[in-house]
């Protein structure tokens, strides 16, 4: 007899193809960010099943911000060309060319903060009313209060304070012109079940995300790819170059991303080193997210992801 | 590995934070970074010990102000299943919160503490988990450390409560003596209450039994989308209505009818983009293709010919009020019931439920912000609805404000209205 019982991968995944489906019914103009990243690429992979067997009725946004790690691109466009997707880019550094943003003058600083503006200003461009995120409750604290149908006023900044109550599966999709949703059909997911679902699905993935030898470098405690943007700093002796076994929890901002020693090379063993790891996934390695508790929300009120 | 989502809730002080703390402490999902952040506020603050319940502790504007406000969901796993937090804020005025985090929830964990015993908040959050629909309510009383560990004081509280709780519609109510400070009987069976022969909480939410609180007996099957993709060639036939099973199961080869146009038909097949299966059930999001061509959208319902829901204009429904703009007869709303949007016109308010006493007030002209009372609608065009307690999916709603959109009220449908 059969116990019409689904696995919590499963239930994950029937409340995200429900999410998705809701936005391609009662939204006009949606669109989906793509980081290239495991969470976006699982978003991507859930999106697809959801519109099956129609090609993917949105396109695809990406922020470049120039400083992303070419396999990242290159995945990006390998997924495009596969799925038949439309693509979307928005370049950072054709804004700061522009003159519309300024760059911080040291060589190599981040542009998490800059891509802010470039993100806003394609959202508009397109002039989409839906953008659906790969972000999680389980990432960091001021996400865990957030919607999964997260209103966006016309600066595109989030109030937390005027959150609509988000009731049953029951979402409230009511904006006026100018104001547009964050969509997170993975808020109920955890980085553990992200693994679990690329491993059940074989969702494919950058290979950063995986094992490989390089060269890098220590600061801060925090393992550095030696590569354009990122170099050991004179003066700094404790920063040598020397070659690892490494991998990507996340793939960021080359300038800001750091690696963790690994050889987990299948999800299956990126899930054991998982489960067992004590240090958060943005703790590890986003460099950005250590200045204070309170950096991400502060970030996201701008408008960030 | 089963998922089971459950909210909890308190007064102030109970030891929420602190118990969530644990529960995500001692199953290994806090990490090193967040636990020295925690130490290093914790210190900042003068706390003397390191204060478990800052892990939980969302936005800035409650830290700064020391409490939570906002619903907040927190995750952690054990071997045997994953659990969805939401933790629901313990004001009074936050009604709107615990209705919010009960709507999602399998089960609701209530927090009261040993010295005080059960307080007007505690019946008040029971209340709202019954009227929510909850089936399975643990009481938690905590800081027994603090009444030395005494059985007969535990004894008396859940007495209290179980005498309170008869009025309720939850039927299974467990009673756990805890310390969520200290650890006792939260992860492990506690060695200072050798009287207390129960499981450990994570033990009984490891194993509660909730697959039987679905409804696998009346299909409904609200259609989400109609799919037809027009540039494959191959596929250019193709219609197939997508959507999520709200209850009963749905086998190929079955006689449906399509609500609202009565018709019927048989299943041909039910697909996902992982191939074709044999038959559906809750929560799975599937497409389903009818044998014969007929007219259907989104907002239609499949269902089982000899058992349909109730098809009407006129409803009746409990509804928990969340605007500051107070509720008054005649009002003109916007109403979200599945994936169909009507318009609605309040024709009465029955009653507001005062959730102390249970008490009927007949005479209320308006529901206030974190009100609960009945009232009667009159919907535009027909739902297809059934009885709340019988089915969560189909017997809930929402109201939104067409000047705001803001969402005012979550309603969960009692019967049809005269
Ligand atoms: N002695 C004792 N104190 C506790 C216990 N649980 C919580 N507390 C304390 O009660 C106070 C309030 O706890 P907190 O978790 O912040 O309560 P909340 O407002 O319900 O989230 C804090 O000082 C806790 O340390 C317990 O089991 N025993």
């Amino acid at each position: 007899m059969t116990t019409y019982r689904l696995s919590h991968l499963d239930s994950l995944e029937a409340e995200a193809i429900y999410i998705i489906r809701e936005v391609v019914a009662e939204f006009e103009a949606p669109a989906l960010l793509f980081s290239g990243g495991k969470d976006s690429a699982v978003l991507l992979h859930l999106a697809v099943k959801a519109c099956w067997p129609q090609r993917l009725p949105f396109p695809l946004v990406h922020v470049d911000t120039g400083h992303n790690f070419p396999e990242v691109i290159s995945y990006r466009d390998s997924q495009v060309e596969r799925l038949k997707l439309r693509l979307v880019v928005g370049s950072v550094q054709e804004d700061i060319d522009r003159g519309s943003i300024v760059e911080h003058p040291t060589p190599g600083a981040t542009r998490n903060r800059l891509q802010t503006f470039t993100l806003l200003r394609v959202l508009e461009e397109g002039g989409y009313d839906a953008v659906f995120g790969g972000g999680r409750r389980d990432e960091e604290k001021a996400r865990a209060k957030e919607r999964i149908f997260s209103l966006r006023d016309e600066f595109g900044q989030w109030n937390p304070r005027a959150q609509r109550p988000e009731l049953w599966n029951v979402y409230n999709t009511r904006h006026r012109s100018g104001e547009h949703f964050r969509v997170f059909p993975l808020s109920n997911w955890t980085e553990l079940d992200i693994w679990q679902y690329v491993e059940q699905e074989s969702v494919p993935l950058p290979e950063i995300y995986f094992a490989h030898r390089r060269p890098v470098f220590r600061r801060s405690g925090m393992l550095l790819a030696l590569g354009p943007f990122t170099q050991p700093r004179e003066g700094h002796s404790e920063e040598e170059v020397f070659e690892a076994s490494v991998r990507y929890r996340t793939v960021g901002d080359m300038t800001c991303t750091a690696a963790v020693e690994s050889a987990a090379v299948t999800p299956i063993e990126i899930i054991t080193e998982t489960a067992l790891s004590r240090v958060s996934e943005r703790g590890a390695t986003r460099t950005d997210d250590r200045f204070s508790e309170a950096a991400m929300e502060d970030r996201k009120r701008e408008g960030y992801f | 590995m089963e998922l089971l989502r459950f909210a909890t809730a308190g007064s102030v002080d109970d030891g929420k934070s602190t118990l969530i703390g644990r529960l995500l402490y001692d199953s290994k999902q806090v990490f090193e970074d967040q636990l020295e952040a925690v130490e290093a506020s914790s210190l900042a603050r003068g706390d003397e010990y390191t204060n478990l319940a800052l892990l939980t502790d969302g936005l800035r504007a409650e830290r700064e102000q020391g409490i939570t406000i906002d619903v907040a969901y927190r995750y952690f796993a054990t071997p045997r299943r994953k659990f969805i937090i939401a933790d629901t804020p313990g004001h009074t005025q936050h009604t709107r919160n615990m209705v919010t985090g009960c709507s999602t929830a399998d089960l609701v964990v209530l927090l009261v503490d040993a010295r005080v015993g059960p307080t007007e908040q505690t019946r008040r959050h029971a209340t709202v988990a019954s009227l929510l629909g909850i089936r399975h309510l643990v009481c938690c009383i905590n800081k027994m450390d603090l009444v030395d560990w005494d059985r007969a004081r535990f004894e008396a509280i859940r007495r209290e409560f179980d005498d309170f709780a008869t009025g309720l519609a939850v039927t299974d109510i467990t009673c756990i003596p805890i310390s969520a400070l200290r650890g006792d009987n939260i992860v492990e069976r506690s060695s200072e209450m050798k009287w207390y022969d129960g499981p450990a909480l994570l033990r009984h939410l490891e194993e509660v039994h909730i697959s039987s609180d679905r409804n696998l007996v009346d299909l409904r099957f609200p259609v989400q989308r109609v799919v037809r993709p027009i540039a494959a060639n191959e596929l250019r036939d193709f219609r197939g209505y997508a959507g999520q099973m709200a209850s009963g199961v749905l086998q190929v080869g079955d006689e449906v009818v399509v609500l609202p146009s009565g018709f019927s038909s048989a299943v041909e097949a039910i697909e996902t983009a992982a191939g074709p299966i044999e038959e559906a059930y809750p929560p799975m999001s599937v497409l389903v293709r009818l044998k014969d061509e007929l007219d259907v959208s989104r907002g239609d319902m499949l269902c089982r010919p000899h058992n349909q829901p109730s098809v009407g204009q006129d409803i009746s429904a409990m509804v928990c009020w969340m605007s500051e703009v107070a509720l008054r007869p005649g009002a003109k709303l916007s109403l979200k019931h599945t994936t169909r949007w009507v318009r609605a016109l309040v024709k009465d308010i029955q009653y507001r439920l005062d959730v102390n006493t249970l008490h009927r007030d007949r005479e209320a002209p308006e529901l206030s912000l974190n009100d609960i009372g009945r009232i009667d609608l009159r919907t535009t065009l027909p739902l297809f609805y059934d009885e709340y307690r019988s089915n969560r999916s189909t017997g809930s709603f929402v109201l939104v404000d067409d000047a705001t959109n803001a969402t005012v009220a979550a309603g969960m449908i009692l019967r049809p209205s005269n």
